[in-house]
């Protein structure tokens, strides 16, 4: 209870300040360091001997490829893994951290990629779950107005009333940050934070952290896989590759091609895409005055019209909630729509898996261990997802274990998803080896038609990355028909060849891409 | 799948937690009949016995399991499609009512049959008579719990609590149909419906005192690993179990999975009521709610939801409340002793549950075993 008023006294007084309580305060965070720390899992080592240094008010960026061990390393440090060996040393002494809360003790607080909050609780409720306190009762009265004062000094606000739900992935990823800044954390560990976040957003973020760190109020460890942010707002660098350390180093010293060498053992740039152009066009998907609700039973889809042709990549960009996530789910089958319908190839579609089969529609969602994957059952079983119920997989209605296995193996080895074996559950697996194993099952088909892809390098390094753009373009190039539905500007501008802009359940922007004007679109996503 | 070396752990786990709970359970029942007095080592002593001492005791045992490998499966079934259904009394009751409909109508015409139907039978072959009541049994139970599965899916009501509830309804109905309607104006103290001929009701496997009902048991029970393991629909089902979004994207039907299954699920508990029907009570009385629903459940739960497994536990089970008459007359316990005892099994195995995936033991080891030399001189701690 203490803790709320001071909250809003603060606030009250000095109501400029980006977070109140932290200007007042002057302890400095304090040194972490992490002392040859290896992790197994079971035959398979996911982090061996690693040492780092996260020296206090210093913005560390923690780099490296999918499965090279840098979501391992953090859960560890923070005590949500037990490492094999290894100690983590705060300011030169040994503190053994055995669970998230003790690490909360020592001032470090962690965004995880996969979010953490309570989904049916609201955004507010969260809030006050996350402060580790001894008050039995809670003073919603007191905590609300805490809270309204912390969101309207806060970098980015999320409604407090809504559940955890009913917001879209930016919004979670952006109280799951907004958590940690109201825990006033002085450690904060941050895994890929701006992944879901437009540019802007983006650097507004990072902006703000940096000049918490700046200030000496914070020291920061972050994922990212992005160059741009981690030049524009680091200070140093770790690089691991394949769960060894890989190198470090001041980051003013280095330059990308540097880093990437580090973390890739090998210099390289981004294979640009090649498109080659198609004679006769004709229409695969046309999505005609399509409405649809969101979970909490607003209308967010308010009747989008767009008609996607063979061999043409359309990208939508949009800031996340405005009603991308409900067409893509649309499309997927996986929301009803409240009006309107959707023609593939003419013909009307309800997302039946005859028609998926008949019309070979494919979809790449976001998130898809929660989406595309069933956690428990094996990648096998999860990479049979779509043939499962066809020869050579069953016969008649029987299962044939040996063909479902052994095209698993073969895609296993063709997208090198790394997995001890087929046998494994799927949640078992690291997020980009489940973003591969979905990759595998929805790419490796033949004759895809039409793809629909939601956000498909969510959180995934810059060579898958490079592959999976290089997979929808070969596709696109064959005479599939692309809908791509990204937060990430740069992959729609890479590749699509026309792009819209979502606002508010509708288009607000829509041109060839040669004609694209960055200021309009920008303008367009914000809703001017 | 078969076994193999990444998923024995896991098939150890399964099979080591719910014995290493029944032993529990049972110390814990030791405790129970301590304080009441009595010796539990010859409490055990006397349960093994009567359960599973000899043949012709065994037989009672397994009487009881035929009925509890039916209803497990109204659990277990749709368990594996993230449905938790506890109407599996319900649906045993319908069913019943079922059979016992379609027994009087192939036997005499009439639910209500006059002296002379009486006498003058329809003259049906029994295995016609026979097939038609198992076909009532099933439709009834399996339409009982669908209406559960649609009620579900299209109107997201709780499938636990809408199954419990209905229950309840089952039992109402029943009770209204053999005082009204269905009464047998002979059934003085226990209100009955008329009985099925003797010729029409199941006969015993020769040479034993074992209804045809066990080979019913067993049969679903194989029948349902099969459907579930082996075929596309129980991967269908599985997946939509595990995740439903991931079952949409994949365009499952996943309301037709939810509503087939659970019928399915239903007919399973429904033949249960058939059997009782037609080889015990010979009619719908109230004796159909002999707690075989609810000690399906139990079942299904120790079985961790597996057809197969649920097969022998019916029979662990079955040897228990065997034991129930025999702990009262030679130790002079209440009847209801094994009651308690199944429902200690029942909140061990549930407390068991959480301890899934926690024990090191069965965790895939971290790292290789050391050298030979090493382990020849370890003192063991």
């Amino acid at each position: 209870m203490a803790k709320a008023a001071d909250h809003s006294t603060i606030n009250s007084t000095n109501g400029q300040v980006a977070i109140g309580a932290n200007t007042q305060s002057v302890i400095a965070p304090p040194e972490l360091e992490v002392v040859n720390m290896t992790k197994r899992f079971g035959s398979f080592t996911a982090l061996e001997n690693v040492s780092m240094t996260l020296k206090p008010g210093t913005l560390h960026a923690l780099l490296g490829e999918n499965g090279a061990g840098k979501s391992t390393l953090v859960k560890c440090v923070m005590g949500f893994y037990k490492p094999t060996s290894g100690e983590i040393k705060i300011n030169g002494q040994v503190c053994p951290v055995n669970s998230p809360r003790d690490a909360q003790q020592y001032g470090i607080g962690m965004v995880y990629q996969h979010f953490t909050s309570v989904p049916a609780m609201t955004v507010a409720e969260n809030l006050v779950l996350s402060r580790y306190d001894n008050s039995n009762v809670i003073n919603w009265k007191q905590e609300m107005e805490g809270l309204r004062a912390f969101m309207e000094t806060a970098p980015f606000q999320v409604p407090l009333e809504l559940t955890i739900a009913q917001l879209a992935a930016g919004q979670k990823q952006k109280l799951e940050i907004l958590k940690q800044l109201y825990l006033k954390s002085k450690i904060l560990i941050l895994d890929e934070p701006t992944s879901v976040l437009t540019p802007g957003e983006a650097d507004e973020v990072l902006g703000l952290i940096r000049q918490q760190v700046t200030a000496g109020q914070l020291s920061v460890l972050m994922i990212s896989h992005k160059f741009r942010e981690i030049m524009a707002f680091a200070d140093e660098i770790t690089v691991l590759r394949k769960g060894n350390f890989a190198g470090n180093g001041k980051v003013k010293d280095l330059t990308v091609s540097e880093m990437a060498e580090m973390m890739m053992g090998e210099k390289r740039d981004p294979q640009p895409v090649e498109k080659s152009e198609h004679a006769e066009p004709a229409p695969v998907l046309q999505i005609q005055d399509i409405h649809a609700n969101k979970d909490n039973g607003l209308e967010i889809v308010k009747g989008i019209n767009l008609t996607v042709h063979s061999g043409e990549i359309v990208g939508i960009a949009g800031i996340s909630g405005n009603g991308q996530r409900e067409l893509v789910e649309v499309l997927a089958g996986q929301r009803p729509a409240t009006g309107g319908q959707v023609l593939v190839n003419g013909e009307v579609y309800r997302a039946t898996r005859a028609e998926m089969y008949k019309h070979r529609v494919f979809v790449l969602p976001e998130e898809p261990l929660r989406n595309a994957c069933v956690a428990h059952m094996s990648v096998a079983e999860n990479l049979a997802l779509r043939t499962f119920d066809r020869p050579p997989q069953a016969k008649g209605i029987l299962l044939i274990f040996k063909a479902i296995r052994e095209m698993a193996v073969g895609l296993i080895q063709t997208f090198k998803i790394k997995t001890p074996s087929p046998e494994t559950p799927v949640g078992n697996l690291s997020g980009g080896n489940v973003q591969r194993t979905v990759l595998a099952r929805e790419l490796s088909a033949d004759h895809i038609k039409l793809l629909i892809a939601a956000n498909p390098c969510f959180g995934l390094d810059f060579a898958a990355v490079d592959y999976i753009h290089s997979q929808i373009v070969a596709a696109r190039n064959r005479g599939v028909a692309v809908l791509l539905v990204s937060e990430d500007l740069d992959e729609l501008l890479k590749l699509s060849d026309r792009i819209l802009v979502i606002s508010e359940g509708e288009f607000a922007y829509e041109s060839a891409i040669a004609e694209a004007d960055f200021a309009t679109i920008g303008r367009s996503m914000a809703g001017h | 799948m078969a076994l193999n070396r990444s998923n024995w752990r896991a098939t150890a786990e399964a099979i080591a937690i719910p014995i290493v709970a029944i032993l529990f359970a049972l110390i814990l029942f030791g405790i129970f009949c301590a304080f009441c007095g009595k010796n539990p080592l010859s409490i055990y002593g006397a349960i093994y016995s009567t359960a599973f001492g000899n043949w012709r005791t065994f037989q009672g045992t397994l009487l009881r399991a035929a009925p509890l490998m039916l209803t497990a499966l109204c659990t277990a079934l749709p368990a594996r499609l993230g449905l938790m259904i506890i109407g599996n009394e319900g649906a045993l009751v319908m069913g019943g009512i079922g059979a016992t409909i379609a027994g009087l109508m192939l036997s005499y015409g009439s639910l209500l049959p006059n002296v002379d139907q009486v006498k003058n039978t329809l003259g049906l072959p029994s295995l016609t008579v026979q097939i038609g009541m198992a076909l009532g049994g099933i439709l009834f139970g399996g339409l009982w719990i669908a209406a559960v599965g649609a009620l579900r899916h299209y109107r997201a009501v709780n499938e636990t609590i809408s199954s419990l509830l209905m229950n309840y309804i089952a039992i109402a109905l029943l009770n209204h149909l053999v005082e009204g309607p269905m009464k047998d104006p002979a059934s003085l103290n226990k209100p009955s419906s008329f009985p099925i001929p003797d010729a029409y009701q199941l006969s015993n496997i020769s040479g034993t005192r074992i209804h045809y009902g066990l080979l019913y048991g067993l049969i679903a029970c194989i029948i349902s690993y099969f459907l579930i393991q082996h075929t596309t629909f129980g991967f269908a089902a599985r997946t939509a179990g595990g995740n439903v979004k991931a079952a949409r994207i994949a365009g499952l039907p996943v309301g037709k999975l939810t509503v087939i299954i659970c019928f399915l699920a239903g007919s399973c508990a429904g033949l249960a009521g058939m059997v009782e029907v037609a080889a015990v009570q010979g009619q719908a009385n109230g004796s159909l709610v002999a707690g075989y629903g609810y000690a399906g459940i139990l079942v299904a739960f120790v079985a961790r939801y597996n057809p197969l497994a649920a097969a022998i536990v019916a029979v662990l089970l079955g040897g228990i409340i065997n034991s129930g008459g025999a702990l009262q007359r030679t130790f002079n316990m209440p009847d209801a002793t094994v009651l308690v005892f199944q429902g200690l099994v029942f909140i061990v195995v549930l407390y068991s549950e959480s301890l899934y995936g926690r024990l090191k033991i069965f965790k895939e080891a971290e790292v290789k075993a050391p050298p030979p030399s090493a382990a020849s001189t370890a003192v063991p701690v």
